[in-house]
Parts: structure tokens; C-alpha cells; sequence
């Protein structure tokens, strides 16, 4: 038996949407101070000042402390295994290209254990938005050293110093075929929300990573470490079109560490737009199954 | 009573061109309606080594490559001295005899020594036609299906090379005439002609009559060619194909498609299963129906890549850490395949679960003839209790409808609902008021984690066991396995997945040859288990030898396990060739003599 159920949309009926429409049925479970909150409310706004309707979304996110963030938001949401939130989503939204689809989680799942799904989603330019709480630390597992961990830092997996040298996701991304890289930082919303948004706006793969310091197991890069450090960008003048501009910027770091759009091109296809499948007939998901009598003719002639 | 049966085997290196040959023979041989079964032994290598494909053919049912050679084309001396001394009177070798000597032959062995160079001329790529022209005749086969057949070969390259082809073809059918001597049967010709297709052609176009929409997959030997019929024929059939960086991509990229609406499908091997195995318990955890194809090939690890072998059963049963519902079939024939897929996706998609499929090299790169009718690209298709927006306002929003109105911060819809059927109404991301966050950690009814910040005993259990029940009536869906043969022979002989055709045909030898009355019981559908069918049928054997095309008699275990019952014997096969009938014939009598309970047949072949 099949029950196959349609939902009408009814716009006269449909909720007006305030902010609150995104906000998700349990409180983060966050510790207090974490910078998750921070990344949580600008998508949540982002969203909101979009006009997104919460039905229209898909956060898909891996596993750890920032990949929690589905439960918290009123969104479709799929909370997957650690490092497969791309892979994940990449599926879904060629089944529903007309989903937005955003991708949350942090330094370990997205550079760590999903690295090899970062490299390859961003060379096919899919539209999806990935935002990385980058706390430079596995939290959830109780403070072991992650792929941005800086040279040197001492954590429990690596109690006389990391000897690896970190990630930088900001040029990876540039060089691998991201057409939106951005950085932002827990500790400026509203830059941070500006962000957001075009990232989801932007019709190709786009990353922003963002500095969200864990208050209980990083005691390197907190609040206070980056408040100092961080510049703007947009305060800056810089070409986000400039791709050596965009490279000098993303291996700065020290005393001064640039956040903001770093690099932006507009002038490539997505993985969409390049596949013909799904230029006519909508999403593949809501399309009707199997294949014509003549379509059938045809394949069963190749055999005789 | 079939009247014609007869094999013809074409070895040499790889790159020498035995496919193109074999393909032509098998299209004009199914094109006379003719039953095939087409089984190529090749090795992990590009140039060089030794390919041997061998081509059965009949007018009765062909299941299994069989025992015996007619024809030997050698393309190479190394395939002369492997296979020559392997004929049997009445059988013929037909090669190039400006270049290869053939050894000693049994007496009757025809030696067929054809002047290449001067049948060729200027084509020196021809000797293969020349032979296939050559065989052709002496099974008396007109010369026009060949001519037919070239055209369609050589299309893409010009009428000149067609031409060229069909006259160093009709030099070799000449010569055959007037220098060879013909069999003492025709190939006949029986009016409708067959399909020719291999598991995975089947098993793709399996997928596509059951609605598929997104297929992704990574290349592994033996299942490639599924990829690649589905990659050729995407945007013809609409379908979303991709290749992924690595398996653990594809599996969770075909959850998200699945997860989003879609029917999504994938195949591999055992290695690139065991990469997508943590992600095949997460379609259990988040109730998404997948499905997905092991083709086994001869393991562990890289193994054998070109070799079979059903090494794979528990994998499958053990697939993903934890305890989740899943469905595991292994079907047996190329049409078996193309009639599971869809199946087993109404299956998955009423369940709720993700479903396997248990193929193997032997049927996935085998060929075999199917009538083009039993093709059926119309399959039933049921989606099971799944909610979708409406799109264009064809919708009418029945049962569910009331949900989408009332917000976006609608609390009524439980996805993961505890229903006495433990099937919960699926609704797809996208659908206005049904919002819930499908997660791998433990989930309440709504989809809330309860991993986190507090458990909950009684939920866990709740929600194992809402999804645990989802199996008890699965096995009420899928037809039980019947015994075939007489009830009261002497042994049941027990296998499952592909080996049914070999087994079957070994039935009847044993029959036929031996004296031996036999019946066989094949199993198809691994999960369900037909438990009270299975132990019914085979409380009443006189006794049961399983066969399986492994070491440790994996299925035997299992069988076990399930029913208590233990085998009194056992036929395994674990060189990486598949059984000939003659193997379990002999395997059978040594055991009814008392010889042994374990036989382990060695593969004469060099291969």
C-alpha cells in the first residue's frame, strides 16, 4: 500500500514570518560563552532578513559540539555522521535543487575526518552554503588537538605542543574552486550575519569559517586573543575579485588576522547550472517515477 | 529437450580483442533466439595476461558457462597450450596458423589452422572476424546475421570499414566451407530473438524501471559497469548521476537524495561497502530507504578484483555498528536482478529502511539472454506513507494537510512517530509544517535528540523497538524459496545468490548421468529470513550439502544460526572461478559415498 500525501501550501494561511520563526524547539546546549550562539542567531537573522521561509531551508550539519546546531534552528534539518555533512547534503540538493541548503559544523568534521569532501564539493562549485564554527579544537571529545589547532598548542591529545602545522582553510578554499570565501568572528554579529547572507545568495559553493572561540577548552584563541586582531575586510578596501589580493589576505595572520569576504567570482557555473537533468521538470524529488514506453523501447533495443 | 548446446571459449591477452568478437557471436546467436550464458575469466590488468571468455549457447535453458568446450579460438599461444588439451572429441581449435602451433589434442579434436595472413590481406586486425566467420559456418550459420552484425560494429566508423570487415569475414567463411568440417547440428534458428544484457546492465536498468532518479558511485571492479550504463544513458532517462570522490560519498550522497524524495541507488564492491557501512546504519537510524549493491568480488581487502566469490554475506548482515532493520537480497540470474531492484525499493520505501543487494562478479559481468519482453520497465512502484509539498497545485493535501497551515513552528508532525506498525509518515524536506531534523544520534518522536543533554532509557528502548518492528511483517511481502525437484531424493543441495543456474544444472546431471536424485533449495532473500518455510522443507531432506562460493561456508553458518539446522555437507568453491555443474556432481558423490563431508573441486581451467 502507498500513501503518498501532497501538502498544499496556502499563502492566505500561511504565519507571517518574524524571527522566531527560525527559532528551533530546544535551547542550544551549548556551554555558556560558547561562540556557537553567535553563529546560531546570525544564520537564524540571515535567514529571517532573506525572507527564507523555514520550510524552504535544509541545515545539514555533521557530528560535534557546532554540528548540534539542526536542533536548534526551525529549519528541515539533518544532524549526520562526523564529516559527512557535504557528501549529505550534496545529495539532497541535487534531489531538491530548489531547497536552500546550508551546511554547518566545525574544524574537526569539516577539515578533519570530512577533508576529503571539502576538497571535492568545492571543486564542483554546488550551490551550498558551508559555514565551519572554527573553534581550532575537537570540543565535544573533551579538548584534543583539530586540524587548525595552531603550531604549538598544547591540548590533551597533545600535551608538549602540536608539531603539525594547521589547516588555513581561507586560500585551500580559494585554490580549490570555493567561489565564496569568507571569514567571520563569533564576536561580530552583524558582520558576521552580512556574511551569511551572501553566502546563501551566492549561486556556487561558498564557505564561510567562522572564529567561534570554545570557552572551556581553548584557552589560546578566545574572545580576547582575536577581539584585537580581527579587521575587517570591507573596512579595508579589498577586491574580493583580486585573487592575488585574496591570497596575500588569507595567509595573514599574527597581529593581525583579516575576516571578511576574501574572495568572491561569479563568473562560473554551478554544478547546477551544468547539469541538464535538472534544467526542465523541478527538483528530481518531486518528479513522477520511471520512464516512458518509448524511452523503455529504446534501452531494450541497445540489448537485441 | 534442448537439441543444441554447445560453448565456444576465445582466449588471449587483454587488449588482443576478445569482447568484440564475443559480442558479435553472443548478438547473432540471441538474435536466433537462442539461450546464452557468457562468462569472461580476466585478471586486474590492462595489456597483457590471459583473458578467456567463454559463450554457451542452446536451445533449452543455458544457466551457467557448463562443462564443456566445442569451439577453442586462441588468439595467442599461451591460450593454445592452456586450453587445447582440454577438448574432448568432436570439439574444434581455430586460430591463426601462420602464427600459432597447436599442441597435442585429444584424439577427435578438429585442428583448424586458418592462412590469416592471406585471408586478411591489408586488415590486420581481421584474424578475429576471420575465426568468428569460421564458426559461424561450421554451426550453419548463414552468412548474412555476420554482415548484419559488422554493420552495426563498424557504424561509427564508415561504410569503408564495414565493408573492408564483411569481405575479410566472407574470405573466412569460404575457407571454413571448403577446408572444415561442420558440426553435426545447426544452430537453429528459433524466430524471436533475445535480449543479451549483464547483471549490471540489469541491475542499472533494474534501478531506472523502479524509478531512480539519483545514482552515485565510485569505480570498483566488478560493479563499474553499472555506473557506467547509468552514466550513458543520465540524461536520456533524467537521471542525476555522479561520480564521487570515495564510497563513504556516495553512500551518504545518496542518503541526502534519498532522504530529500528521491529513489537513490548506488553499487560497489565489498571494499567500497565496507567504506559506506557506518553510513548504511545512519539511512536505518534516520529512516531513509536506500538501496544499494554489493557486486562480491574474491576479498579480503583487494583481493582478487576480477575474480568471484559470495565472501560478502556477513558483511551485509553485520553492515554498520549497532542494531538497525535493513533487507538483504541476493538474487540469482541477470533478469533476477532487474526484477529485485524495484522490489526491494517498494520494500525500502514502505519500511523505511535501507535495503543490499548481494551480487557478485559471476552474474554482474556475466551475460545472459533474457526475452525482451519480460523486460519490464513498468514495475509497480509503492512509496510507501511519504509526504510531499505540492509543487502545482495538484495537490489535495488529505490526512496531513491541517499541519501546514497552522505556522513554522508546528509541533503536531512526529516524524519519527511510535506507530504499532512502526512506520512513521515520511514527510520530505520542503513541505510546509512538517519541519523536524532527521539525526543519527537517538531521536524522540519529533526528532529531538535525547543523546545529549539528558538521556532517556525509556525512549531509547521506545524508539529500538519502533524501528525493530518495522521487520515483522517484511517476510510477508517477499516470496518464500520453494523446493525444486522430487521430495523424496537422496540430498537437497542448498545455495543461495548466484549459483542457483550451476546448482540446478548439476541437479540434473546428477539426475541424468549419475543416477542420483537430487532436489535443490535456493534462497533469494537473506533478510527476511523464510525461517519456518526453510526449516519445514529442510526438516524433511535426507540430507542437505550446501554449496557457496566460499571458504567458510558463510551461508551455512548463517542457516544455521537462523534455523538450527546444520549441514551435513558442504561444496566451496574459494579460487576466484565459479563452479562448473561437474564440480558439485562430483562433490556430490564423494560426499554420498562417504568420502568426505567438506569438497573443495579444483578448478581444471587456468584461467
Amino acid at each position: 500500500m502507498s500513501t503518498v500525501t501532497v501538502v498544499e501550501e496556502a499563502p492566505k494561511q500561511a504565519a507571517q514570518l518574524t524571527k522566531d520563526s527560525y527559532k528551533g524547539k530546544i535551547h542550544p546546549d551549548w556551554c555558556p560563552g560558547c561562540g556557537d550562539f553567535s553563529v546560531l542567531s546570525a544564520l537564524q537573522a540571515a535567514l529571517f532578513e532573506l525572507g527564507l521561509k523555514p520550510n524552504q531551508v535544509l541545515v545539514v550539519s555533521g557530528i560535534g559540539c557546532s554540528s548540534n546546531l539542526p536542533g536548534f534552528i526551525n529549519t528541515y534539518g539533518m544532524h549526520t555522521l562526523h564529516g559527512r555533512s557535504l557528501a549529505v547534503a550534496t545529495g539532497a540538493k541535487l534531489a531538491n535543487h530548489e531547497l536552500k541548503v546550508i551546511c554547518t559544523g566545525g574544524d574537526g568534521d569539516g577539515y578533519g575526518i570530512g577533508g576529503n569532501h571539502f576538497v571535492h564539493t568545492m571543486r564542483r562549485n554546488i550551490d551550498l552554503t558551508y559555514i565551519v564554527m572554527d573553534n581550532q579544537i575537537y570540543g565535544l571529545t573533551t579538548g584534543q588537538v583539530s586540524p587548525t589547532s595552531v603550531k604549538g598548542m598544547k591540548t590533551k591529545s597533545s600535551p608538549h605542543g602540536s608539531v603539525e602545522n594547521p589547516i588555513n582553510p581561507m586560500p585551500m578554499a580559494i585554490v580549490g574552486g570555493a567561489t565564496y570565501v569568507a571569514r567571520g568572528f563569533s564576536g561580530k554579529q552583524k558582520h558576521l550575519v552580512e556574511l551569511i547572507k551572501g553566502a546563501i545568495m551566492h549561486p556556487g559553493f561558498a564557505l564561510v569559517d567562522v572564529f567561534s572561540p570554545c570557552v572551556t577548552y581553548n584557552k589560546d584563541n578566545t574572545y580576547q586573543w582575536f577581539t584585537p586582531r580581527v579587521k575587517a575586510l570591507e573596512d579595508q578596501g579589498h577586491d574580493p575579485t583580486d585573487f592575488r589580493a585574496a591570497m596575500d589576505k588569507a595567509f595573514m595572520w599574527g597581529d593581525e588576522i583579516p575576516i571578511g569576504l576574501f574572495w568572491k567570482r561569479t563568473d562560473l557555473p554551478s554544478l547546477e547550472d551544468l547539469e541538464p537533468v535538472l534544467h526542465e521538470g523541478g527538483p528530481l524529488a518531486y518528479r513522477e517515477l520511471g520512464i516512458t514506453d518509448e524511452q523503455a523501447k529504446a534501452v531494450i533495443k541497445e540489448l537485441l | 529437450m534442448p537439441t543444441v548446446d554447445f560453448a565456444i571459449g576465445i582466449g588471449g591477452e587483454a587488449g588482443q580483442g576478445i569482447a568484440t568478437p564475443g559480442d558479435i557471436l553472443a548478438r547473432i546467436f540471441a538474435r536466433r533466439g537462442l539461450n546464452l550464458n557468457a562468462y569472461n575469466a580476466y585478471q586486474s590488468i590492462i595489456r597483457g595476461g590471459h583473458t578467456f571468455l567463454t559463450i554457451r549457447c542452446g536451445n533449452g535453458p543455458v544457466r551457467s558457462m557448463g562443462d564443456k568446450l566445442d569451439v577453442l579460438i586462441p588468439l595467442n599461444q599461451d591460450t593454445m597450450d592452456r586450453h587445447l588439451k582440454l577438448l574432448r572429441a568432436g570439439a574444434c581449435v581455430i586460430f591463426d596458423g601462420d602464427k600459432l602451433k597447436p599442441g597435442p589434442a585429444a584424439e577427435g579434436v578438429q585442428i583448424c589452422a586458418m592462412p590469416m595472413k592471406q585471408l586478411c590481406g591489408a586488415n590486420k586486425l581481421g584474424a578475429n572476424t576471420v575465426a568468428v566467420a569460421a564458426v559461424l559456418q561450421m554451426l550453419g550459420i548463414e552468412f548474412q546475421p555476420l554482415e548484419d552484425v559488422l554493420s552495426r560494429q563498424f557504424k561509427k566508423k564508415g561504410e569503408a570499414v564495414i565493408a573492408e570487415n564483411v569481405n575479410v569475414a566472407r574470405a573466412g567463411y569460404e575457407f571454413a566451407a571448403k577446408n572444415f568440417k561442420a558440426f553435426p547440428f545447426k544452430a537453429p534458428n528459433l524466430g524471436k530473438g533475445m535480449a543479451v544484457l549483464t547483471g549490471n546492465q540489469a541491475i542499472a536498468m533494474g534501478g531506472v524501471a523502479a524509478g531512480v532518479k539519483f545514482y552515485a558511485a565510485y569505480p570498483m571492479s566488478p560493479s563499474t559497469g553499472v555506473l557506467m550504463w547509468m552514466a550513458a544513458h543520465a540524461r536520456q532517462l533524467g537521471i542525476m548521476v555522479r561520480q564521487v570522490e570515495d564510497e563513504i560519498g556516495v553512500m551518504n550522497m545518496v542518503i541526502g537524495a534519498a532522504h530529500a524524495g528521491c529513489r537513490a541507488m548506488c553499487a560497489t564492491s565489498g571494499g567500497g561497502f565496507a567504506l559506506m557501512t557506518e553510513a548504511v546504519g545512519m539511512a536505518g537510524m534516520i529512516e531513509t530507504p536506500v538501496v544499494c549493491v554489493d557486486v562480491q568480488r574474491a576479498g579480503p581487502a583487494t583481493g582478487v578484483p576480477t575474480k568471484t566469490e559470495q565472501g560478502d554475506l556477513w558483511q551485509a548482515l553485520g553492515a554498520g555498528q549497532g542494531d538497525y532493520p535493513r533487507i538483504i537480497v541476493a538474487p540469482s540470474t541477470q533478469l533476477d536482478l532487474f526484477n529485485s531492484i524495484p522490489e526491494l525499493f517498494n520494500l525500502c520505501d514502505k519500511y523505511q529502511c535501507p535495503g543490499l543487494v548481494l551480487s557478485d562478479l559471476l552474474i554482474s559481468e556475466g551475460t545472459a539472454s533474457v526475452n525482451p519482453d519480460d523486460l519490464n520497465f513498468k514495475a509497480k512502484i509503492e512509496r510507501g506513507d511519504i509526504i510531499f509539498p505540492n509543487g502545482n497545485g495538484n495537490g489535495n493535501g488529505n490526512g496531513e494537510g491541517a499541519n501546514a497551515f497552522s505556522g513554522y513552528n508546528d509541533n503536531a508532525y512526529l516524524r519519527y512517530k511510535n506507530t504499532e506498525s512502526g512506520i512513521s509518515p515520511r514527510a520530505v524536506p520542503g513541505v510546509p509544517g512538517h519541519i523536524y531534523v532527521a539525526a543519527t544520534d537517538e531521536h524522540d518522536e519529533d526528532g529531538t535528540l535525547i543523546s545529549d543533554e539528558f538521556t532517556n532509557p525509556a525512549k531509547r528502548r521506545m524508539m529500538v523497538e519502533k524501528r525493530a518492528r518495522k521487520m515483522e511483517t517484511v517476510v510477508n511481502q517477499i516470496t518464500p524459496p520453494k523446493l525444486v525437484g522430487p521430495d523424496n531424493a537422496m540430498v537437497t543441495l542448498v545455495g543461495w545468490g548466484s549459483t542457483e543456474g550451476v546448482i540446478r544444472e548439476a541437479v540434473e546431471k546428477l539426475a541424468s548421468e549419475e543416477g542420483v536424485v537430487a532436489n535443490q533449495l535456493h534462497i533469494k532473500w537473506i533478510v527476511p529470513f523464510h525461517v519456518e518455510e526453510i526449516t519445514r522443507i529442510l526438516s524433511r531432506s535426507k540430507r542437505i550439502i550446501i554449496v557457496e562460493n566460499n571458504y567458510s561456508g558463510q551461508f551455512a553458518r548463517y542457516l544455521r544460526s537462523e534455523t538450527g539446522i546444520a549441514a551435513h555437507g558442504h561444496v566451496r568453491k574459494y579460487d576466484g572461478e565459479p563452479f562448473m555443474p561437474h564440480h558439485i556432481v562430483n562433490a556430490v558423490k564423494e560426499q554420498l559415498a562417504g568420502a568426505t563431508n567438506l569438497s573443495v573441486p579444483t578448478h581444471e581451467i587456468y584461467v
